[in-house]
C-alpha cells in the first residue's frame, strides 16, 4: 500500500467518522466543530487527487467562513436540542427499517454497477505541468465568462437578500454625521436669547 | 476568445434586465424609501422592454459555446415568464403599499429572479441550468420572507430555502453523475453520448429530475408548496404560481428533449408516475382546504401534473401541449390571483374563500370573471382550460399512454368539485359584507385574463401555431 | 508518490509535530501531575454562586449579517486568485470580464453601505 493510499484512508475515515459525529453529538456547537473537521479532511482528499486550488478554497471559504456562520446560526437559534431529540428513540425502529430497505436497494443497484465503454476517458484531465489554479484561470474568465458573470449576480442577490431579511435599524439611535458636523456654523450652534428679568424661560 | 458587444445581440433582453436591476438598486439605495414607486415603475418598464426585445430579437442563436441558446421554444417561454413577472409585479405594487411591506428591493429582486428565469429557459448546458435555477430561487427565497415581521412569512421563506437547497443538492449530484457518465455538460453532446442507458446515467437522470420536479412542485416533491403559498404575502404567492413555474417547466422539457431524447423510455416512466401522483394529489388534497391561497397551491400541483402528461408523451405534439397548457395556466393563475389580491375588507385581507359568499350580488362582473376562471381551471368546455387539457391528453393518447390519459380525465372530474364549490358559494350563498373596490391593476389583469379564458376557443390558432413552432425547435 | 504530494510533506510534518505536542500536553498531566481529588475543589467559590442557566445565549442577528457579507466578499476574493496568476495570458477580454464582475459586486457594496449595513448601532 503506497503512502498516498494510506493518507486517503486516513482522510476518508476521519471524514466519515466526523460526519457521523456531526449528527450524533449532543451539543450543537460540537456538531459545528466536527463539521469543520469534516471539511478539513475533505480538503485533504482534494489535495490527494491533485485539486489543490479547490482544497485551499475549501479551507478558506468553508472552514474560515461558512463554519463560523453556522456557529453564529447555532448560537442565534438557541434551540434546545435535547428536547428536539425526544422523539428520536420512539421513531428509531421505523427509521432503521426504512434505512435498511434503502441500504438493500443501494447494494442491489451498486452491486451491478458497470461503467459504459469510453466513459472514463471522456472526462478531460488536467494538462501536465500546469497548476490547477492556472488551469482554472485560463478558461474561467474567457471561455466561461457567462457563468462567471452569472456567479457575480448570484452573489449580488445573496447580498441584497441578507440585508433585506436581517438589517434593522434601532429607533432613536443618535449617529455621528460628519458632513452635518462640518457644516455647522456659529449661527446654527448658538442661540442668543434675551431673558426678561423676573420671567424665566 | 474575443466577444464583441455586437455578438451579444441575442442576449439583449437578459442584458437589459441585468443592467436595469443594477441601476434600480443604486437608485433605491441613494434616493431612499421614497423612491419605491419610481423603482416599481421602472422595473415594470424594464420587464416590458425585455418582452419587446425578446419578440423582435433573432429567432435562432447560440452564444457562449452553446450555454445560451435562443430558439422559438425559448422565446415562447420567455414571453410567458415575462408576462407572469410583469403582471404580478403590477398587481403587487398597491397591495404591498397598503400592507406597508413596500420596499424598493422587492422589484429589484423580482427583476433578478426574472433574469434567472431567462438564463434557465435559454440554458444549453447543465452549468447554465444550475446557475439560472439558483439565481431565480435565491431571489424567490428572499421575497417569500418579504414580510419579515410575520411568523408565517418567515416560515415560508425558511421552508422554501431549506427544501430548495436540498433539491439543488440533488440536482447537482445528478448533474455531476450525468457529466461523469457522458463526459459533457452540453445538452447536445450529452444526447450524443447517452445513446445507451447505463446505470450511472440513469441515477443521474433520476436525481436531476427530482431536483426539477421540486421546482415545478410535482408530487412527491410538492411538500413545500401549500405552506409557502399560504405563508408568503399574496402578491409574492401570485408571482410564485406564475413565472417560476413556467421557467422550471421550460427547462424540464428542454433538458428532457434536448439532452435525453435517446433514453426517453428510461425517464418516461418517471414522468408518468410523477404526473399521475400530482394530478391525484392536486385533486383530492384540495377538497378539504378553505384558504384560497392554499387551494391554489394544490391546484397548481394538479396543473403541473396535467402539463407533465404532455412531457410524458415525449413527442413534438406532447411538447406543444405542454406549451399551450403553460400559457393557459399562466393566464388563469394571474386572473385568479387578481381576485385573491382584492379580497380586502375595511379591517384587512381575508383569505378563506367562504368570504366570497354572494359575490354575484355584491359585484356581479368580478363574480362572473372568477366563475369563468374556475370553470376553466376545472377544464369545462369550451373554455381555455379545457382546450389546454385536450391538447395534452390527445398527445398522450397518440403516444399510446391510454392509462395516463384516462387517469388524467378522472382526476380532473374530481378536481372540478372544489372549483365548482367556489362558484356555488359566489352565486347561491347568502351575501357576506362587500369587499373594498378593486384597484385598477388587478382589475385590468382580471379583465384580460377572464376575456382570454372565455373567448380563447373562438380563435385559438395564433397561440396553437406559436406553440407548434416552438415545439418544433426542440426536435 | 507524485511531486505534487511531496510538496505537501512539510505540511504533513508540521501537522504531525503539532498533534504530538498538543497530545503530549494533554496526556502529561494525567501521568505526572500530583492529584488529590476533593468534591469541595469542584464547587463554586464562597463569594460566587452556581450557574443559573446555560452559558449559551441568543446572539444578535447582526453578527449573522456581518458573517454572510464576509462570506460573499470571501468568495469574490476566491475568484480573484486564478485571475491574478493568469493575468498575463488573459488579455483585454479577461481583464474586462473581471472588471464587470467586480463592478456588479461593487454596486452591491455601495447598496450595503448606503443602507447602513456596515454600521453597528
Amino acid at each position: 500500500m503506497s503512502l498516498a493510499a494510506l493518507f486517503f484512508y486516513l482522510f476518508a475515515g476521519v471524514a466519515v467518522a466526523s460526519a457521523f459525529m456531526v449528527i450524533a453529538s449532543r451539543n450543537p456547537v460540537h456538531s459545528v466543530l466536527f463539521l469543520i473537521l469534516t471539511f478539513v479532511n475533505a480538503s485533504g482528499l482534494f489535495i490527494l487527487i491533485g485539486a489543490e486550488y479547490i482544497a485551499m478554497l475549501l479551507i478558506v471559504v468553508y472552514v474560515g467562513a461558512v463554519a463560523v456562520l453556522f456557529l453564529f446560526v447555532v448560537m442565534m437559534l438557541d434551540v434546545d436540542f435535547v428536547e428536539l431529540r425526544q422523539g428520536f428513540l420512539q421513531y428509531l425502529p421505523v427509521g432503521v427499517l426504512i434505512g435498511m430497505v434503502f441500504l438493500a436497494e443501494l447494494v442491489l443497484v451498486v452491486g451491478s454497477w458497470t461503467f459504459g465503454a469510453g466513459v472514463t476517458g471522456a472526462v478531460t484531465s488536467a494538462a501536465p505541468g500546469v497548476s490547477n489554479a492556472v488551469a482554472i484561470g485560463r478558461v474561467l474568465y474567457t471561455d466561461y465568462v457567462y457563468f462567471f458573470q452569472a456567479a457575480g449576480f448570484i452573489l449580488l442577490v445573496a447580498m441584497i437578500g441578507a440585508i433585506v431579511l436581517t438589517l434593522r435599524h434601532k429607533e432613536n439611535v443618535k449617529r455621528q454625521s460628519i458632513p452635518v458636523q462640518n457644516a455647522r456654523t456659529k449661527a446654527m450652534a448658538i442661540d442668543v436669547v434675551k431673558v426678561p428679568s423676573g420671567k424665566g424661560l | 476568445m474575443t466577444l464583441s458587444l455586437a455578438a451579444l445581440g441575442p442576449a439583449l433582453p437578459e442584458l437589459l434586465l441585468a443592467l436595469s436591476a443594477l441601476a434600480l438598486l443604486m437608485l433605491g439605495a441613494f434616493a431612499g424609501p421614497k423612491s419605491t414607486d419610481t423603482v416599481n415603475g421602472l422595473a415594470l418598464a424594464a420587464l416590458f422592454g425585455a418582452l419587446v426585445l425578446v419578440l423582435i430579437g433573432p429567432a435562432e442563436a447560440t452564444l457562449f459555446n452553446g450555454a445560451f441558446q435562443v430558439d422559438a421554444f425559448g422565446r415562447f417561454m420567455k414571453v410567458l415568464a415575462l408576462i407572469g413577472a410583469g403582471g404580478t409585479l403590477a398587481m403587487s405594487v398597491d397591495w404591498l403599499k397598503i400592507e406597508k411591506q413596500d420596499r424598493f428591493e422587492y422589484p429589484v429582486l423580482v427583476l433578478l429572479s426574472t433574469l434567472g428565469m431567462m438564463v434557465l429557459i435559454s440554458a444549453g448546458d447543465l452549468i447554465a441550468l444550475y446557475m439560472g435555477l439558483e439565481m431565480m430561487s435565491l431571489a424567490l427565497y428572499v421575497i417569500a420572507a418579504n414580510n419579515r415581521d410575520s411568523v408565517r412569512s418567515t416560515e415560508a421563506g425558511l421552508k422554501y430555502f431549506v427544501l430548495g437547497a436540498l433539491s439543488s443538492g440533488m440536482l447537482l449530484y445528478g448533474a455531476s453523475l450525468i457529466y461523469g457518465f457522458t463526459g459533457s455538460v452540453n445538452f447536445a453532446q450529452i444526447a450524443q453520448a447517452a445513446r445507451e442507458p447505463s446505470l450511472g446515467l440513469i441515477f443521474g437522470i433520476v436525481f436531476t429530475f427530482a431536483g426539477l420536479c421540486f421546482k415545478v412542485s410535482a408530487v412527491p416533491f410538492h411538500m413545500w408548496t401549500p405552506d409557502v403559498y399560504e405563508g408568503a404575502p399574496a402578491p409574492v404567492t401570485a408571482f410564485f404560481a406564475s413565472a417560476p413555474k413556467v421557467a422550471a417547466m421550460a427547462v424540464f422539457v428542454r433538458f428532457a428533449m434536448e439532452a435525453l431524447p435517446n433514453v426517453a423510455h428510461q425517464w418516461q416512466q418517471i414522468i408518468v408516475f410523477v404526473s399521475i401522483a400530482s394530478m391525484a394529489l392536486g385533486s383530492f388534497a384540495a377538497i378539504g382546504q378553505r384558504n384560497f391561497k392554499r387551494l391554489m397551491a394544490y391546484s397548481s400541483i394538479g396543473h403541473m401534473g396535467f402539463a407533465l402528461v404532455g412531457l410524458a408523451a415525449g413527442t413534438q405534439q406532447g411538447v406543444q401541449g405542454v406549451l399551450v397548457y403553460m400559457a393557459v395556466y399562466l393566464v388563469m393563475t394571474l386572473g385568479t390571483f387578481a381576485c385573491i389580491l382584492s379580497m380586502r375588507r375595511k379591517d384587512g385581507m381575508v383569505e378563506s374563500y367562504d368570504e366570497l359568499a354572494g359575490l354575484a350580488r355584491t359585484s356581479p362582473v368580478k363574480a362572473f370573471m372568477l366563475a369563468v376562471l374556475m370553470f376553466s381551471l376545472a377544464g369545462i368546455p369550451p373554455l381555455a382550460g379545457f382546450l389546454a387539457k385536450y391538447y395534452v391528453f390527445l398527445a398522450a393518447i397518440e403516444a399510446g399512454l391510454y392509462t395516463l390519459a384516462v387517469i388524467g380525465v378522472l382526476t380532473s372530474v374530481v378536481g372540478a368539485f372544489y372549483y365548482l364549490r367556489i362558484v356555488k358559494i359566489m352565486y347561491f350563498d347568502e351575501p357576506a359584507a362587500a369587499f373594498e373596490p378593486m384597484r385598477s391593476e388587478p382589475r385590468v389583469v382580471l379583465a384580460i385574463s377572464g376575456t382570454f379564458t372565455l373567448l380563447f376557443f373562438v380563435y385559438p390558432a395564433p397561440l396553437i401555431a406559436a406553440a407548434a413552432a416552438a415545439a418544433r425547435a426542440l426536435f | 508518490m507524485s511531486s505534487l504530494l511531496q510538496d505537501y510533506l512539510p505540511v504533513v510534518i508540521f501537522i504531525g509535530v503539532s498533534a504530538f505536542i498538543g497530545l503530549a500536553l494533554l496526556v502529561a498531566p494525567f501521568l505526572v501531575a500530583f492529584g488529590r481529588p476533593d468534591p469541595e475543589k469542584m464547587s463554586a467559590y464562597e463569594c460566587g454562586f452556581n450557574a443559573f442557566d446555560d452559558a449559551r445565549m441568543k446572539f444578535d442577528v447582526r453578527f449573522y449579517l456581518v458573517a454572510i457579507l464576509f462570506i460573499i466578499f470571501d468568495l469574490e476574493v476566491a475568484f480573484l486568485f486564478p485571475w491574478a496568476i493568469t493575468f498575463g495570458e488573459l488579455g483585454n477580454f479577461g481583464f474586462w470580464s473581471m472588471m464587470v464582475f467586480l463592478a456588479v459586486l461593487t454596486i452591491g457594496f455601495v447598496y450595503e453601505w448606503k443602507k447602513g449595513a456596515l454600521e453597528w448601532d
